[in-house]
């Protein structure tokens, strides 16, 4: 690991670029976070939390995305209605590929060969080619389009619209929606069980999260967060992550400035962790050991550790940092 | 977990059905191709002063931009796929009229064909003739756009809401920001103008609450008249007696355009001018609100203001009622508007719902230069024991409405 990490790192020393494509790349080890006053994406190394890298991106860089054989991160800049590829191996913007007005939230298709975007200007969803570079489809959505999830097996796409309060279930083989389900107020991000029966997404206003059913496209459960010493209104989830054995969910509670541990089965908030202003972006590391939560109002980074819930650092950051990603 | 909104659908199409023969009934008399829309009534005052193209022109601080229509026109863009998903079209039926009885006239006529809520956009003496004309009656009327206190207070109706912040919230906004800032000694200069003796008055009250001196208060005149010139020259009106702050009570804006940088002390200016209390304004860049404005921008070719917000809401109340209950039915639709588990979401960052005592929306207020929003009211260490918004304006202790029937 450290020696794979020190190799990179000469091999960027000496202006060198690792061979990216074909097989699956090598982990860098390294943790992204984007700055979206910063128009920038922080590189930190995953054991020392030092930067290692600033590296510019268009304006208000916001969700990124590893590809699925982890040789890049693509990265929405939403002013500047594109995203940018971030080669792994040499940190560096390779290219960029437009996409519809203000991009906010991505997701890749199961094959890999398309990635969606909400616009959150246009109310749509934009179906982009990743090799052609180009848009190839655009699906009509509500209002504010913000997260989006391809379910684990690839068939669906859903993607919350702020404003309708509703999630849109589409068909990926042929772009046609099949369900509008109704949630809570202002859906923001999802996560999704391991085998895709269930979907969860953060409601931001209602300061709860919605299960959907994922085979029957219905509202199958909510969660709803009551930290101790805040108001319904303080609480205002807006990222979410959840274990590779889809066991437990991370909730980032937004103004009431903690995430929320929750055990997925019984539904039961096991724990409320304190972290810093405005917490929204969440993700753990490869073994689940770490959680990493941005806070976009103290412009820093929380490392946590999962065996006790416990805060071990905070570390700054940009200024508004939006989403935090691991490629460990 | 129990779930907090107990009306959330678990499967709609099951109910469809029950929706469509409620939307029958209610709609009843009307054609049968009714029954897939719901139409929300829009009655302005044409030739409206507050809208004059010259006074929109000086763009005042605190003036709207336009009828605020357009933000009614977004809001239903915005209720597209609500209606898509229902099998239900969301429409606005305008009409307009000259004075209060053409108004009512044509408010009537919607009310026949259906209508049962109605967004009112007139100055306040018209949307108190409306309601007290239309009390009793099954409908709900939106003030979109008449800030005086009155409406909510002695003349509050209990099928009359309020989407715009009345003066009171405004003046509390101010004076909360003013504590803040610890500018606690204020010179007060007050127009001639009915309304501009309400402002003052609403100021004074927050003053009394939030512990601000008024240290003396002046009445201006727009007058080049020598004889006058103590009271129209900005100059002598703010010498003589030292404070923090200017506060000018002017409803028309037209005095208190010239007050910032003529005042004898180096001294900033707030009320209509200066900074602004207000329930929008197009800088305001946090909580989705760069898209709700630029929604506006696209539909009217201009910026988006208080009215705009207060219609684009009062829209937006009515839908979510619509699918959060899931009915046609007027009595089920207008108390969960009415109710407290209605969550409305302004793009301030907090959840609305109409105050109880006087129908009033409790919303944050954002104080606001020409090109800035500076601070967001209520001001972080302004508490209340039930709801922080509910600092700002009539809470329940103030509240002298007791309308007939309610």
């Amino acid at each position: 690991m450290n020696l794979r990490k020190t190799a990179t790192s000469i091999l960027l020393a000496l202006g060198l670029a690792l061979p990216a494509a074909g097989a699956l790349a090598e982990r860098t080890g390294y943790l992204f976070v984007s700055s979206e006053n910063d128009n920038a994406v922080s590189v930190l190394d995953g054991n020392t939390y030092a930067l290692i890298k600033t590296i510019p991106t268009g304006e208000r860089p916001r969700d990124m995305k590893f590809t699925h054989d982890r040789s890049q991160l693509f990265v929405l800049a939403s002013r500047d209605d594109r995203v940018d590829v971030i080669d792994l191996a040499t940190l560096e913007v390779t290219h960029s590929i437009d996409t519809g007005d203000d991009p906010e939230m991505i997701d890749f298709s199961a094959d890999g060969r398309y990635f969606y975007v909400s616009n959150e200007d246009d109310a749509l969803v934009s179906v982009i080619d990743i090799e052609a570079r180009e848009v190839i489809h655009e699906i009509e959505v509500g209002e504010e389009p913000e997260g989006i999830l391809v379910s684990p097996d690839g068939k669906w796409l859903y993607v919350a619209s702020e404003v309708a309060n509703m999630i849109h279930v589409i068909d990926t083989s042929n772009h046609e929606t099949v369900a509008d389900i109704v949630v809570g107020n202002r859906p923001r991000r999802f996560a999704a069980t391991p085998d895709g029966a269930e979907v969860w997404v953060t409601n931001e206003l209602s300061g709860s999260v919605s299960i959907l059913d994922g085979g029957q496209h219905v509202l199958k459960d909510t969660i709803v967060f009551e930290p101790r010493g805040f108001r319904a209104e303080e609480v205002t989830p807006v990222g979410i992550t959840m274990t590779r054995d889809g066991k437990t969910a991370y909730v980032t509670l937004g103004r009431a400035n903690h995430f929320a541990v929750v055990d997925v089965a019984s539904r039961a908030v096991k724990d409320y962790v304190l972290v810093g202003s405005r917490a929204w972006g969440v993700a753990l590391n490869r073994d689940e050991t770490r959680l990493f939560v941005v806070n976009g109002l103290s412009d820093d980074l929380s490392i946590v550790d999962t065996a006790n819930n416990r805060v071990l650092r905070s570390v700054p950051v940009g200024r508004v940092p939006h989403t935090v990603v691991i490629d460990d | 977990m129990p779930e907090r909104n107990t009306i959330l659908p678990r499967s709609w199409t099951r109910r469809l059905p029950a929706l469509m023969v409620l939307l029958a009934g209610l709609l009843g008399a009307a054609a049968a191709s009714a029954a897939d829309r719901l139409a929300i009534g829009y009655l302005a005052l044409e030739r409206d002063a507050r809208y004059d193209a010259r006074r929109v022109e000086l763009r005042n601080l605190a003036q709207p931009r336009g009828p605020a229509m357009a933000g009614a026109e977004v809001a239903l863009r915005e209720s597209r796929v609500i209606g898509r998903r229902l099998g239900l079209s969301f429409e606005l039926d305008q009409a307009s009229g000259r004075d209060a009885d053409q108004l009512l006239e044509a408010l009537e006529g919607q009310y026949a064909s259906g209508v049962r809520f109605f967004l009112i956009d007139a100055p306040g003496e018209i949307v108190a003739m409306l309601a007290s004309a239309t009390r009793g009656r099954e409908l709900l009327l939106f003030n979109v756009s008449a800030p005086e206190d009155v409406l909510r207070q002695e003349q509050c109706e209990a099928h009359l809401l309020h989407t715009v912040p009345n003066h009171a919230m405004r003046a509390d906004a101010i004076a909360q920001y003013l504590v803040s800032r610890s500018w606690r000694n204020v010179l007060l200069l007050r127009g001639p103008l009915e309304d501009d003796a309400r402002l003052a008055a609403a100021f004074e009250n927050a003053a009394r609450r939030f512990g601000l001196r008024i240290v003396n208060q002046r009445e201006f005149v727009l007058s080049n008249d020598p004889r006058l010139r103590d009271q129209g020259n900005v100059a002598l009106l703010t010498g003589g007696v030292d404070h923090d702050v200017v506060f000018v009570a002017d409803a028309d804006g037209e005095f208190a355009r010239g007050v910032p940088y003529a005042t004898v002390r180096p001294r900033p200016v707030v009320g209509a001018e200066g900074l602004a209390a207000l329930a929008w304004h197009w800088s305001w860049d946090r909580h989705g609100a760069p898209q709700l404005s630029g929604r506006l921008e696209r539909q009217a070719a201009r910026r988006m203001a208080e009215p705009d917000w207060a219609a684009w809401i009062a829209v937006k109340a009515v839908v979510e009622a619509v699918q959060r209950t899931e009915s046609a039915d007027f009595g089920v639709l207008s108390s969960f508007i009415r109710g407290d588990e209605i969550i409305l979401d302004g793009f301030k960052g907090n959840r609305l719902s109409f105050r109880e005592w006087d129908n009033q929306l409790r919303q944050p207020m954002l104080l606001a230069t020409h090109n800035a929003v500076i601070a967001r009211a209520p001001i972080e260490g302004f508490l209340h024991q039930h709801n922080n918004m509910d600092t700002l304006g009539f809470d329940r202790r103030d509240s002298r409405c007791t309308p007939a029937g309610k």
